[in-house]
């Protein structure tokens, strides 16, 4: 039973509602006024500057095109990896850790450890090399292969960030009794049935909150493209670091800040809705 | 050998007749699995050892050749290198502890008490989820430079703590709820303060669980990039140094980066591996 209101729990949640207002909720606002600021007065021109960049449309294209293609294929891959994970009985801790091992691995570190693959003498190049299909060192990661760079990133996304999804799935699966899918079997239903009509509706929940963080960070992807590509490849937040350090243009990085924003609380929006649980189909 | 085990489930026996073919095809899965996420670690951790030589050898092979400590103390007597480190860790320190330090009372008046505006201050803990956070580090650089904050350490882990804040906030919550409250009122029955009863009774229970927050915390602005490489110039943290040298510095070096990058991640993973599933449990709902 909860204790009765009393000032206490107030001066416990002061500190933190301080900082949140001081470090999340004011530069909130001061980026969008800053969007929309020019000298003293209000202005669309950050916007336009934003709009009328060369690499603008790429890098809203190529941040839509990561997101689409890696989040779904995470989401995959994380429950092929749970599936796997829950039928272990021996040795299910060591498999475990070592796949969420990546859940610790920085995006700058898991670009690097890809370059390493992939880069032109790399060990990609010489696998290849040594099955004959190539003649000698090759680019992988220049403008001139534009969708072998998007496969590496796509690649090292994939490893890095599926962690996350399958620790909340699994963390989700815990929670699903295990009468459900014994019922079921009894009831002679395939394994495949017994994974769509009950293990993945009572999961909506967990794949609810992982869609929604992994989509979020997404759209803010950036040092795995830089570590990969350098600018070859032009994402929404690698824009607005060059904005902001390279050209010292805090406006134009503001809108390109306030564009992320929108878009990730419209995809938050989205998943809410899509995915939305009623209370009384919880487990 | 993956051909053969892929064709067994196609033939339809019942799961009970073929349990070692299954099982075959369960660990060939696995199998390909953990090489995926370990290869790459061990690739980057060749380049680190392998020098300039090493990274330029055509064609590479994948066992360790004439690997040396060299390298690796070369990229860390290099001008910066070793400055970022030590700013990395104190970025990292910092944000531990802010994190829990106003993370925890506010995780333990969520469990205990039932007060007005709880809601809407989960709901201001939640918010901080829809947001790509590390974004806000571009309009704080103006009252940074304005208050000192800016190019020190102390300034990147205050940003890395509105990270780790929320996330600190949701499992100290859980780890209290899960400490039986007759226990701190048994404390009071014996006289113990509000106070003391907390900290004699219910902290040494929370200390496991806080200890891997604290963790999460550390790995979060040891990890961190974007806000790091914005707000700092002269005094960068690990991963803003490595970021701003990518572009100059040659493969061994980055590669070295990377591997040093890596390293406390895998220990820390390993340390907090039992708290993992609870926590990420908790944390996403």
């Amino acid at each position: 039973m909860p204790a009765r209101t009393s000032w206490i729990p107030y001066a416990l949640i002061a500190p933190s509602v301080i900082f949140l207002g001081a470090l999340f909720l004011v530069p909130l606002v001061q980026t969008i006024w800053l969007s929309f600021s020019v000298g003293d007065g209000f202005s669309m021109e950050n916007y336009q500057r934003m709009a009328g960049d060369l690499n603008f449309s790429l890098a809203v294209r190529n941040t839509f095109l990561l997101t689409l293609v890696v989040v779904p294929l995470q989401v995959v891959l994380a429950l092929a990896m749970a599936t796997m994970v829950t039928k272990l009985d021996k040795g299910r801790d060591l498999v475990l850790w070592v796949l969420t091992i990546p859940l610790g691995i920085s995006d700058l570190a898991a670009g690097l450890a890809w370059l390493a693959l992939l880069q032109n003498t790399g060990y990609l190049n010489s696998a290849l090399y040594a099955l004959g299909l190539i003649q000698g060192p090759m680019g992988w990661l220049s403008q001139e292969t534009p969708w072998a760079l998007f496969f590496a990133i796509v690649l090292a996304e994939l490893w890095r960030a599926t962690a996350i999804v399958l620790v909340i799935l699994i963390a989700g699966l815990q929670l699903i009794p295990k009468e459900f899918s014994e019922a079921a079997e009894i009831f002679g239903a395939k394994p495949w049935t017994r994974f769509t009509k009950i293990t993945l509706p009572l999961l909506k929940p967990s794949l609810q909150s992982a869609l929604i963080l992994r989509t979020v960070l997404a759209f803010e992807v950036f040092a795995v493209v830089y570590a990969l590509g350098g600018r070859n490849f032009p994402v929404l937040a690698g824009e607005a670091y060059v904005w902001q350090n390279d050209n010292q243009n805090y406006g134009a990085a503001a809108a390109y800040a306030v564009l992320i924003m929108a878009i990730s609380l419209a995809a938050t929006a989205v998943y809410l809705r899509i995915l939305r649980t009623r209370p009384e189909q919880l487990p | 050998m993956t051909a053969q085990a892929a064709e067994i489930p196609q033939t339809r026996h019942r799961s009970m007749s073929l349990p070692s073919a299954r099982r075959l095809l369960l660990w060939t899965g696995l199998a390909v699995l953990l090489a995926w996420v370990l290869v790459p670690i061990y690739l980057v951790a060749l380049g680190a050892f392998g020098g300039r030589l090493g990274v330029f050898r055509w064609p590479k092979s994948i066992w360790p050749t004439d690997l040396s400590l060299a390298a690796m103390t070369q990229f860390l007597a290099i001008e910066g290198v070793f400055n970022a480190l030590v700013n990395s860790l104190i970025a990292a320190g910092l944000t531990v502890v802010f994190s829990i330090l106003l993370g925890a009372p506010a995780g333990y008046a969520l469990a205990r008490y039932d007060f007005r505006g709880q809601n809407a201050f989960r709901l201001l803990v939640l918010l901080t989820r829809a947001f790509p956070l590390a974004i806000l580090a571009l309009p704080l650089t103006v009252s940074f430079i304005r208050l000192g904050l800016y190019d020190t350490p102390f300034g990147v882990s205050l940003i890395h703590t509105v990270l780790a804040l929320p996330f600190a906030a949701l499992v100290t919550q859980s780890l209290f709820m899960g400490i039986p409250r007759e226990y701190e009122e048994a404390a009071w029955v014996f006289g113990c303060t509000r106070f003391q009863a907390f900290i004699r009774v219910v902290l040494p229970l929370a200390l496991p669980g806080l200890a891997a927050t604290a963790i999460f915390a550390f790995v979060i602005s040891w990890n961190e990039v974007f806000a790091a490489s914005i707000l700092t110039v002269r005094e960068r943290t690990l991963t803003a140094y490595l970021l701003r040298i990518l572009a100059e510095s040659p493969l061994h070096y980055r590669f070295a980066g990377g591997f040093i990058l890596i390293i406390p991640s895998v220990l820390f993973i390993f340390a907090v591996r039992r708290y993992l599933f609870a926590v990420w449990g908790i944390a996403s709902k």
